[in-house]
């Protein structure tokens, strides 16, 4: 008896320590980056242009600028897809055996390697073109988003009650009018949910842009061209010899990990603000 | 207000264009499957498959590329970060579902997921700037000295400890895959019926023995398909890995050698590929990355979901 009940205690004791071991390497890289980071976020890291490694003052403009238009360009495309796609399975399609497919896919599609989908548009925007572009990284992040959108979409509208449905039915609404004044009206804070946690997910990627967008070492504007962007700066420019690289990568993940973690909570907020009644 | 033949064709055509965005998934997928195959075919006419997984010779000079390295170092490194990360994801989720005191569940639970959402180039430079430089100095000459004179593994921790390692990159990718697991153990476990875990208790069984004789059993495939999650995330995780691998076309002699895998080879090469065949190889490692973490991932989720709908 004696014996069994030390095991539980032993046993539970170790369950802890998991529990520490992974919020240690939480804090441990929270710190890291902030602690680096912070030295090195001044104005001109976000406001100037890049400069030769040697000469003092160079900024990420370049970076942030392609960095928005490639995410934003992506939000665009993915966010409408998405939502639509998520709309079929949960309203029109959903006694159809393929919606139960195309879920199941979309499921597995959301942890399908990144870096594949980056080869992939490299193969069918890239190559045929014969030049990287913003626009080609802005597709392969909306091919990451649009299976996370269809999900969240299918699941918060599956939370609206079908009495509500049949009750602007009744009154003769069509399917269409059913669906954008009930169902959207009913689940819209859990669809932008969905969104901005699908955002949260794609602005850290740096492996689906580095065959697509590529990098630039200038400010550009243009999405036909190659631009450069947060993340695939930092990877280049923590693998560069430089120090002063080495400092505008800490900068830049300072930022990125900043946006994301306060996507990431503000989307984790509303759900539980959601569920709670 | 508008007529109802317009409301029926309106109708119609917001069916057709919900429709539509859904079938895309699957032609992306299949477009991915497709293109991969196609780009690779090169690769494949030249090399074949046995040849070209069994090979690991990669030389763009002489045009020799075969995937056995690359494809070893993606599975030794999945592999032995799933050693390390799930006994402890299912000890957090023990932890969160069991034994914390209902004020700190959320909170960690919350935290524990928050190691997923950290981008994997954060992971990367963290650890080529911070862990590699500690498990060069203390961490790895420590277990030189300790498990590295026993016999038979004293093998594994042989070589100079520099950091940029097998060693570094699975711990990195074990904390980023904690959560995957963490996570769907313990929705598995709160769906275990409480009657169950009371009449274990009402013979008078621990905590601990609920948990493992009663708990563990009765979630088993839902713990599998978080297993399996968590591995097919592994298999493809980039640039966590591109930091700290080292890139080197070699077979790993020790934990403390570095090698390359798959995303690695792809991140480094992709762009700077000149010939033809070099491209088509990296497509065709590409092409197998995307069947086998795509055919792990869907038996994880057919697992997940079906200890969902029990």
């Amino acid at each position: 008896m004696r014996k069994r009940k030390i095991i539980n205690k032993i046993a539970l004791t170790i369950c802890f320590f998991t529990a520490l071991w992974g919020l240690f390497w939480l804090f441990f890289i929270i710190f890291d980056v902030i602690q680096h980071g912070i030295t090195a976020l001044t104005p001109s890291l976000i406001l100037n242009d890049p400069t030769p490694p040697d000469v003092p003052g160079g900024g990420l403009k370049h970076a942030i600028i392609g960095h928005l238009l490639i995410t934003i360009t992506a939000t665009l495309i993915g966010v409408p897809i998405g939502v639509l796609g998520g709309t079929f399975l949960a309203e029109y399609g959903r006694n159809w055996r393929v919606s139960r497919i195309i879920s199941f896919l979309a499921d597995t599609m959301v942890s399908v390697p990144a870096i594949i989908v980056g080869a992939f548009v490299y193969a069918i925007l890239v190559k045929p073109f014969g030049h990287f572009s913003g626009f080609a990284g802005a597709v392969a992040l909306a091919i990451i988003m649009i299976p996370v959108i269809v999900r969240t979409t299918e699941n918060m509208l599956s939370l609206i009650p079908w009495t509500l449905r049949e009750a602007a039915f009744a009154l003769g609404a069509p399917y269409y009018k059913v669906i954008f004044q009930i169902v959207y009206r009913g689940a819209g804070m859990g669809i932008f949910t969905g969104i901005i946690l699908a955002i949260a997910r794609v602005t850290g990627e740096a492996a689906p842009l580095l065959f697509t967008s590529f990098n630039n070492a200038f400010t550009s504007y243009d999405l036909r061209e190659p631009l450069a962007s947060l993340t695939v700066t930092i990877f280049q420019y923590a693998m560069g010899p430089y120090e002063e690289w080495h400092r505008q990568a800490w900068g830049a993940s300072f930022l990125i990990t900043l946006l994301i973690l306060a996507l990431t909570l503000l989307g984790r907020y509303l759900i539980k603000r959601r569920f709670r009644h | 207000m508008i007529s109802s033949k317009k409301e029926y064709l309106f109708n119609a055509f917001f069916l057709l264009i919900t429709g539509l965005s859904a079938f895309l998934i699957i032609v992306l997928l299949l477009g991915i499957f497709v293109v991969l195959f196609s780009e690779s075919l090169p690769a494949i006419k030249k090399f074949g498959f046995v040849k070209f997984i069994t090979t690991p010779t990669w030389d763009p000079v002489r045009e020799i590329f075969g995937g056995a390295i690359p494809l070893f170092g993606t599975l030794v490194t999945s592999f032995l970060a799933l050693i390390i990360a799930v006994p402890i994801a299912l000890g957090i989720a023990i932890f969160i579902s069991e034994v914390a005191p209902r004020s700190v569940k959320e909170p960690i639970g919350t935290a524990i997921e928050l190691l997923a959402a950290i981008p994997s180039i954060i992971y990367g430079m963290w650890g080529l700037f911070t862990l590699a430089p500690l498990q060069a100095k203390y961490v790895e000459p420590f277990l030189q000295s300790t498990l590295g004179k026993l016999p038979y593994i004293g093998k594994l921790f042989s070589g100079v400890p520099l950091g940029i390692d097998l060693l570094t990159a699975s711990l990195i990718l074990s904390i980023m895959i904690i959560p995957f697991t963490a996570s769907i153990a313990r929705d598995a476990f709160q769906l275990v019926p409480a009657v169950l875990k009371e009449s274990a208790y009402g013979l008078g069984a621990t905590k601990w023995e609920v948990i493992k004789d009663v708990m563990i059993p009765y979630c088993k495939l839902g713990i599998l398909g978080g297993i399996g999650l968590s591995l097919g995330r592994a298999l493809g995780e980039t640039m966590a890995v591109a930091f700290v691998l080292g890139n080197l076309n070699q077979f790993p002699s020790s934990l403390f050698s570095p090698t390359t895998t798959v995303t690695v080879k792809l991140a480094n090469e992709f762009t700077e590929a000149e010939k033809d065949i070099h491209l088509a190889s990296l497509f065709y490692l590409a092409l197998l990355l995307f069947i086998m973490s795509f055919t792990i991932l869907a038996i994880a989720k057919y697992l997940i979901q079906r200890t969902r709908n029990r």
